[in-house]
């Protein structure tokens, strides 16, 4: 989240899109009724479903799932033809009126620099005109044509209302409707906020939906502004955590990221991302970045990082390509992943094409699995009759399943959705011989540490040389991790000299070995060490800054600066200088938040801004970025294109992309990964005509709580859900036994026949919709039943390689 | 119940003794559930079960969400979803509503209960089933104008939700109101409550729900669990919830004209049940005479 959860209740109008808050973030949604209730704020759902999100909405639209960009495409369209865009936050900051090449375009729904044999793009051509000084131009009146406002304004004419009709099914009346109250919100005083979740990450186009999200609050004027934002509603305690702390296979902690093959030269690494200003006097604060690398290798590698080794540079992996989920399962298949350990996770069950999952993990050597539960995948390879049919003689896995604790038996924080890291402290001793993660992972690490000590190895330097300073070796405690993570300085880390007094001696910042007071403390010459630059201010000189509950709230906006802690810096709103007009002021007078007060920038909360940048340098809000500015056009960065363009999922209950009927290359996203063999596990409409998706109920949690009795008693039994047209059609009764087939797979349930889920007309071909919900399997207490991805596709977002749960198509009969 | 709450008792099911009267009377107090902020979560049900560790069995999918489907002796409060669509206005509400005891000001379950103490009100309201002292016969099925009392198969008893009248008299809220996560359930004062209501009606009525208001329905004396709901107009569409519930007329009968005649039935049929139980042993719950049971609470409502 750009904002945080509690900061909802400042919200205008609440726009929920891509995911089901209600259903999903129960406990979050109590500030959508909060806004509702004290602020007299409309809440619009837009879904496939009428959902227990839409059953609080003021005003609800069906959308036909997997066409979220062709609809905000065309509020976008809506809102600047018009006049309903916030001019003057649009011109200042974003990045409307730069001018792009010459070369770029887009034509048949394809961008300039397609190469359709590897389906990828060189995205030369998508770069912004430059000056002789390297900065990029820009026209303030944002008439020339180049220019990304002009640009913008022709890529979405397209989007026309009818066109939203006919591509998404939306009732032409209703998408109007909200149009309209969005575009309440152009104004300076009001404000409205996007809360989504995986109803937008999971699909082959995912990442440009969210972005097409984030136009829109730009062109509003509703970024960086309490009760605005793109808030991402995480689906996990601390899935946030996961991410910040560099879980995913291309990153570092802190968003920092791993090198390409290519990028063996560490100077051409860091000047990859170290980028220079693109305008004169911003900030560009990954220019920083070389603080935070060689800060977080010192935390790895100590003395065995030094700047002569480049900081260890040549212990970090290259990449010859991702090595997401999807990729390793599809190397498993071919015999190329032998080991797996799995962690805290239940592919089997939570990742696309079971049969394809159950057969990468029976060709395995070893499968170690860490989890508090028996989950589907320790026993993949078991005979639980119709819901697992697989020969346990036919597997060669040799599994182990070491028991680890759940998160209510260890201390630790969890970092929410809001990004703020919140101490907790353990509420029960856990069973058995459970033991918690840092306990597990350590014992293992060091025994293959003392084998690679004792016997050599290809490369043994990374694993022997890696800093283990805990004080019991074969169990860190979270204390001490939180530390690492925080960071300290190796020696006296001192001020920069003052330009106005340079003889004066450098002040002492912090001692040698004093935790650091925050990322502005971290220096590149080995002085300091950090394990994630973005948590460091967690755990100062002061102590847990994440165990603090001080709920007061002085301002009244709902930002109580001293109750946990938030990154970065403890900041609640990024973003929120933009909370103040160019001059510094408050765009909304009733709501003051980050201002100008004639000689630094405060307010309710932490500035992200240099604090004594005065409005007249012109230092932009968007401070993370080379421009300055946010970016409504990315001319680098995305690899499926500069704008967000509709494409149809890969698995379409219709014919053609309306977008761009006459290009076949152009359907799908066709810059996402598909691996060979998958493109022929897609089904056609003649043989599956309905339009399906996957989600989660609010009784339960993924696949845990069917392992808990009370979860079980208040959604015992698995079911899919369907509109009462299509039951008539099909003669399904209500409560009756369903077969749903996808091309992967099928699985028989039980209907729940509903008013809820109505056929959508898509110009001319009539879309009835499936609804899959996914907790039931069969391990736990609940009634078992069949793993929903039986049915799912094996492909993924181009950017993130995040399955595309949400849009594919099946088949359902009477079972 | 500890021996101090029953000071508090101001009604007693079957009883001509007065009540304790050295107590100062308590502050009458009420539950009120906000059907426009209820999402359905079912974090009330389970809690509930947990507060009470009452269990019900893990039962299967109907066609519906409903989980449990219905209430039972282990399921003190169910939320029953109901698909409301306006065909004129092409309008589709999903109407969620948590069911469970009313806790009536004029309890038709307390009134119609012939064993002495099985049933009792407290000062704050609170109406309480006392399992020790009921012989299951179903009278409060009968008398109850929501059909809430459900009789257990384990131990013939009545049992129903007790507005957590064990928190409510050490200070705390019921266990439901504690854990709803969107403030859908508050708890206070019954005076308190009614003006939170009036605030929450006059929201609704500006977001175009004419028909909003509150739920205390006067034939039953109010009730000390109250809804806001959009159409208090037509309080059937959230699953039934009668439009203008009262006690059935032959639970006024009882208390009336009829009583020592039945009080003489009553005695005959104990007497019976006796000889029953020296010939054939002690009695199971059947399932014909529970769905007679309800059957009967059915057709008083109308």
């Amino acid at each position: 989240m750009t904002n945080h959860w509690v900061d909802i209740k400042n919200a205008d109008v609440v726009l929920i899109m891509g995911g089901n808050a209600a259903e999903a973030h129960p406990c979050g949604f109590k500030w959508v009724t909060e806004a509702k209730a004290h602020n007299k704020a409309k809440l619009v759902v837009v879904d496939p479903r009428f959902t227990r999100s839409a059953a609080m909405a003021d005003f609800y639209a069906p959308i036909r799932v997997g066409t979220d960009i062709a609809f905000l495409g065309g509020v976008i369209n809506y809102l600047l033809s018009n006049d309903k865009i916030q001019k003057e936050y649009v011109k200042n900051y974003t990045n409307a009126a730069f001018l792009i090449s010459d070369d770029y375009a887009c034509a048949d729904g394809l961008f300039s620099g397609y190469n359709p044999d590897k389906r990828n793009y060189d995205n030369t051509s998508w770069g912004y005109q430059k000056d002789k000084d390297g900065f990029a131009k820009i026209d303030e009146t944002l008439e020339n044509p180049r220019c990304v406002y002009q640009i913008i304004k022709q890529h979405y004419s397209r989007y026309t209302p009818e066109m939203v009709n006919k591509i998404c099914g939306t009732p032409k009346d209703a998408f109007v409707k909200v149009c309209e109250y969005i575009a309440t919100t152009s104004v300076p005083d009001r404000v409205m906020t996007i809360m989504y979740a995986l109803g937008w990450t999971q699909h082959s186009q995912g990442t440009q939906m969210i972005r097409t999200g984030a136009m829109l609050q730009l062109l509003l004027g509703n970024m960086g502004l309490p009760g605005g934002g793109m808030n991402a509603l995480r689906g996990h305690s601390n899935i946030q955590g996961l991410t910040d702390l560099g879980l995913l296979s291309n990153l570092l902690p802190g968003y920092m990221s791993l090198p390409g093959e290519k990028e063996s030269n560490y100077e051409d690494y860091i000047k990859a991302r170290a980028l220079k200003p693109l305008r004169p006097n911003q900030m560009s604060y990954w220019q920083n970045y070389p603080k935070f690398h060689v800060s977080f290798m010192k935390a790895w590698w100590g003395n065995a990082a030094t700047k002569e080794n480049n900081w260890a540079f040549d212990y970090l992996p290259k990449l010859d390509k991702g090595y997401d989920v999807l990729q390793a399962f599809e190397l498993m298949s071919q015999g190329k992943i032998n080991g797996y350990i799995c962690q805290g996770f239940n592919p089997l069950a939570s990742f696309p094409n079971k049969a394809k999952i159950g057969g990468a993990l029976a060709k395995l050597k070893f499968l170690v699995i860490i989890d508090p539960l028996a989950t589907e995948t320790s026993e993949f390879w078991k005979n639980f009759g119709v819901y697992n049919d697989v020969d346990p003689a036919k597997c060669q896995t040799e599994v182990f399943r070491l028991p680890s604790t759940c998160f209510a038996e260890e201390d630790g924080s969890l970092t929410n959705s809001g990004r703020w890291l919140q101490w907790h402290w353990k509420g029960a001793e856990p069973p058995g011989e459970a033991r918690g993660d840092p306990e597990i992972i350590a014992g293992i690490f060091t025994r293959i540490r003392a084998m690679y000590a004792k016997d050599g190895g290809k490369f043994p330097d990374p694993i022997v040389n890696l800093t283990w300073p805990y004080k019991i070796p074969s169990s860190p405690s979270p204390e001490e991790l939180a530390m690492e993570y925080n960071g300290k300085a190796l020696a006296d880390v001192t001020s920069p000299p003052d330009p106005k007094n340079p003889k004066e001696p450098p002040k002492v910042l912090a001692a040698a070995g004093q935790q650091l007071a925050g990322f502005a403390q971290l220096r590149d010459d080995g002085s300091t060490s950090c394990g994630c630059w973005i948590y460091s201010g967690a755990w100062t000189a002061a102590g847990n800054q994440m165990a603090r509950r001080d709920n007061s709230d002085p301002f009244g906006v709902g930002q109580t600066l001293n109750w946990a802690w938030a990154w970065p810096a403890n900041r609640r709103i990024l973003y929120n200088r933009a909370a103040a007009d160019p001059s510094g002021k408050s765009w909304n007078p009733r709501r003051k938040y980050i201002t100008w007060n004639g000689k630094s920038w405060g307010g309710a909360d932490v500035p992200d801004i240099r604090p004594d940048a005065a409005p007249e340098e012109g230092v932009n809000p968007f401070i993370m970025t080379a421009e300055g500015v946010a970016k409504l056009f990315v001319p680098a960065g995305l690899v499926d294109g500069p704008l967000p363009e509709h494409y149809e999922p890969f698995e379409s209950p219709v014919p053609t992309n309306l977008m761009s009927p006459n290009n076949p290359k152009a359907f799908a996203n066709p810059a996402a990964r598909v691996f060979k063999g998958d493109m022929e596990a897609f089904g056609k409409p003649k043989d599956f005509p309905y339009a399906a998706t996957t989600y989660r109920l609010t009784e339960h949690f993924h696949y845990w709580t069917k392992h808990s009795e009370l979860n079980a008693i208040s959604q015992p039994q698995q079911f899919v859900e369907i509109g009462e047209d299509l039951a008539a059609e099909k003669g399904i009764a209500h409560g009756s036994k369903v077969k749903v087939k996808s091309n992967r797979g099928e699985i028989t349930t039980v209907a729940v026949v509903t008013k809820r889920l109505k056929a959508l007309d898509c110009n001319g071909t009539k879309v009835h919709t499936v609804g899959i919900p996914i907790h039931w399997g069969f391990k736990g207490v609940a009634q078992k039943g069949y793993l929903a991805n039986t049915l799912t596709p094996f492909v993924g977002d181009a950017n993130t390689q995040t399955p595309e749960f949400k849009a594919f198509i099946v088949n359902i009969e009477k079972a | 119940m500890s021996s101090l709450q029953t000071l508090d008792i101001t009604q007693r099911s079957a009883t001509t003794t007065p009540s304790p009267q050295v107590r100062t009377a308590g502050v009458e107090v009420a539950k009120l559930i906000d059907v426009s902020k209820c999402i359905g979560c079912k974090a009330c049900q389970v809690a509930c079960s947990e507060w009470n560790d009452i269990r019900d069995v893990v039962g299967t999918n109907v066609g519906v969400y409903d989980n449990p489907a219905d209430l039972s002796a282990d399921s003190w409060t169910v939320m029953r979803f109901t698909e409301y669509e306006d065909k004129e206005q092409n309008h589709l509400e999903w109407l969620i509503r948590k069911d469970g005891c009313m806790h009536c000001a004029d309890p038709g379950c307390l009134k119609a209960c012939p064993s002495p103490g099985a049933i009792v009100q407290y000062s704050n309201g609170i109406v309480d089933f006392v399992e020790e002292h009921c012989i299951g016969c179903g009278s409060c099925v009968t008398g109850c104008p929501f059909n809430v009392p459900r009789i257990s198969k384990k131990d013939n008893k009545a049992y129903k939700c007790t507005l957590c009248s064990d928190r409510v008299s050490v200070g705390l809220e019921p266990a439901c109101v504690k854990t709803c996560p969107t403030g859908a359930i508050t708890f206070g004062s019954k005076e308190d409550m009614l003006e939170h209501a009036a605030e929450r009606v006059v929201d609704l009525k500006e977001r175009g729900y004419q028909g909003a208001g509150v739920y205390d329905p006067a034939g039953v004396g109010g009730t000390h669990v109250m809804y806001v709901l959009k159409h208090a107009d037509k309080p059937e569409i959230y699953a039934g919830l009668p439009a203008n519930p009262a006690i059935s007329p032959l639970v006024g009968l009882w208390k009336g004209a009829f009583k020592p005649l039945a009080l003489l039935a009553m005695g005959v049929s104990a007497l019976a049940g006796f000889f029953h139980y020296v010939k054939m042993g002690p009695n199971d719950a059947d399932a014909d005479e529970e769905k007679s049971d309800s059957t009967a609470a059915h057709q008083e409502q109308k």
